[in-house]
């Protein structure tokens, strides 16, 4: 029986010629990461597991993003302990503010995650490098500083979930809609303990950002893993950011799925997902009028140029409406950097946004962007859960970037198209 | 834990998909320690849970409890409040790992996550696999560990695990 993406990867991680699902196996792992929010408490664990040294440094990856630049005393301890941990430790990927990033969009870009690869991260979105063709996962810190001491970790093989997209995306419809529909079909632990693999002809029309964002959010239908095969596009990206396709698979034609699911974008409308789950999903049309405080345009999910681009399109020559805050954070460095040349970051604050340097901070409720008392977000962002951008009776409503730059204009829920 | 190890303790109940973020709120995460964190576990559900609970408390919960981020500070947070073990019908992914990881007992069971109610008297007998209810004078089973996480429970978690694979010996 043939193998799917998923169980190739694992088979060749655990030297094994063929692995199926269900099966426990230990593998080695190619590629760890953390940030300064999980490696402190990973540092502890590491000492306490009594190693002093890890397996592979070249195989360690660290990176400031979730709390920097530093949002109080405690975060500013939590990022020198990591700072310290990777010049003790001879770690060279290390990225320091200022020339970093959310660590989803910076694997990628600087090439540190190929194709074929076994990556574990001590982040649940770890499964957006999937869209390299990689078996990326989040894990916490325990088991993350196992893998620092060992390089190697177990893992029970997941089924495979295929999903087909087919069709092409209209305009204003994205990736993000197709997913946040894929999460509403599926609910939020529909895919569970699973690996989505995706196929379909619309991934033939989507640029490596657009195939991140698709895998980013496989976590919030409980997945292990989301993935796409490496193809032309996925080849093209990585040897372009200094990777290598040399361990490259595909899955078999006689692999066994657990379900097949195709997702028609071409029916797409922009898509919301109301408070207080990402699968809780409905046309943008159905909230029309809805008044929000605060527009959110980042995240490793959308913090991407092209984001950027799509926001910057709609605000140029428009003003944010009077009683809303725009919060715009592009992800990387190179990013901002390549949105400050295009113009696209004059065009965002003369219409009024603030624009951040690079973090995860108001995605996760932590800092630059935090919601207070039954404040209303709409947030390009991934997670909607209860109290995940601040007070606890703070709603966030979830959605893509064009749809987030038309609210910010409003001040209300609005389709792009129906700006005036 | 231990696998032998029984449990009692009342039931503190609550619903489908309590994620991390529920557990424990992002703006303690800035802290890891049990001690530091227990006094925040279940904030974001009931800011008064850790101050109401007895220590050997269980949690029973519905369906993808501890859905959402990697943060292992949410089984953490919990072992810090004193909560004794969660029973759910299902868990997270990455939570049931970070629980095994850190000695957080947790069961998987959906009838008696649909079966316990608030202030119920439970008592878990890991060596038999069973959960029961002494309230409701009610047994149920919970699904047995796979054989890898039960080696990881036996060695007392994944600390003395990897301890033991570097030849080192027990933490003191």
């Amino acid at each position: 029986m043939g193998m799917t993406l998923a169980e190739k990867i694992l088979a060749r991680a655990a030297g094994r010629s063929a692995v199926c699902a269900g099966e426990l196996v230990t593998c080695t792992v190619d590629k760890i990461m953390a940030t300064d929010i999980t490696a402190p408490l990973t540092i502890e664990v590491f000492r306490r597991m009594g190693a002093t040294r890890v397996a592979d440094p070249e195989a360690c990856i660290l990176i400031n993003d979730h709390f920097v630049p530093a949002k109080d005393i405690r975060s500013a301890d939590f990022a020198r302990a990591m700072r310290e941990f990777a010049k003790e430790q001879g770690i060279r990927r290390y990225f320091e503010v200022g020339r970093s990033g959310i660590c989803h969009v910076l694997v990628p870009e600087k090439g540190l995650v190929s194709p074929g690869e076994l990556f574990v991260g001590a982040d649940s979105h770890t499964c957006t490098a999937g869209a390299l063709g990689a078996f990326a996962t989040g894990v916490g810190s325990t088991d993350l500083a196992a893998a620092w001491a060992l390089k190697e970790l177990w893992f029970r093989v997941p089924p495979t979930l295929r999903v087909e997209l087919r069709g092409s995306f209209g305009p204003h419809v994205t990736s993000k809609d197709a997913v946040l529909r894929l999460i509403g079909e599926l609910g939020v632990e529909g895919a569970r303990y699973q690996a989505i693999e995706f196929h379909g002809e619309a991934l033939v029309t989507m640029p490596m950002h657009a195939r991140l964002t698709l895998c980013n959010m496989a976590v919030e239908a409980g997945a292990k893993a989301g993935m796409i095969p490496c193809d032309d596009i996925t080849a093209a990206y990585v040897t372009a950011h200094g990777g290598s396709v040399d361990r490259a698979v595909t899955p078999d034609a006689d692999a066994s799925y657990t379900a097949v699911l195709a997702i028609d974008v071409s029916a797409l409308e922009p898509q919301v997902a109301e408070p207080f789950m990402p699968s809780n999903i409905r046309p943008v049309g159905d909230f029309r009028g809805l008044r929000v405080d605060q527009v959110f345009i980042g995240s490793c999910t959308n913090g991407y140029l092209e984001d950027l681009r799509a926001a910057a399109a709609i605000l140029r020559g428009r003003k944010v409406a009077d009683g809303v805050r725009l919060i715009v954070t592009p992800a990387t460095q190179s990013i901002y950097l390549e949105a400050v040349r295009e113009g696209i970051v004059a065009d965002l604050v003369e219409a009024g946004a603030a624009v951040t340097t690079p973090t995860c901070g108001a995605c996760l409720g932590g800092h630059m962007g935090v919601l207070g008392k039954d404040e209303v977000a709409l947030a390009t962002t991934n997670r909607n859960f209860r109290g995940r951008m601040g007070d606890l009776s703070a709603r966030v409503y979830l959605a893509n970037p064009a749809v987030a730059a038309a609210t910010a204009v409003t001040g209300t829920i609005t389709h792009p198209e129906e700006l005036p | 834990m231990s696998e032998g190890e029984i449990l009692r303790g009342r039931v503190w109940r609550f619903g489908d998909h309590v994620d991390t973020d529920v557990i424990i709120p992002v703006r303690y995460c800035n802290m890891f320690r049990k001690e530091e964190l227990g006094p925040h576990a279940m904030a974001g559900a009931d800011p008064e849970f850790a101050s109401r609970i007895a220590p050997g408390d269980l949690i029973v919960a519905g369906t993808n409890f501890g859905c959402g981020s990697s943060r292992e500070t949410a089984p953490v947070a919990l072992l810090g409040a004193g909560v004794g073990a969660v029973v759910a019908a299902s868990f997270g992914r990455i939570f049931f790992r970070n629980a095994v990881n850190v000695g957080l007992p947790i069961f998987e069971s959906p009838e008696a996550s649909a079966a316990c109610q608030a202030g119920d008297r439970l008592v878990v007998d890991a060596a038999r696999g069973v959960i029961r209810n002494e309230t409701r004078g009610l047994s149920f089973p919970f699904a047995p560990y796979s054989a890898q996480v039960a080696e990881i429970i036996a060695a007392g978690g994944l600390v003395p695990y990897v301890r033991r694979r570097l030849g080192l010996p027990a933490e003191e």
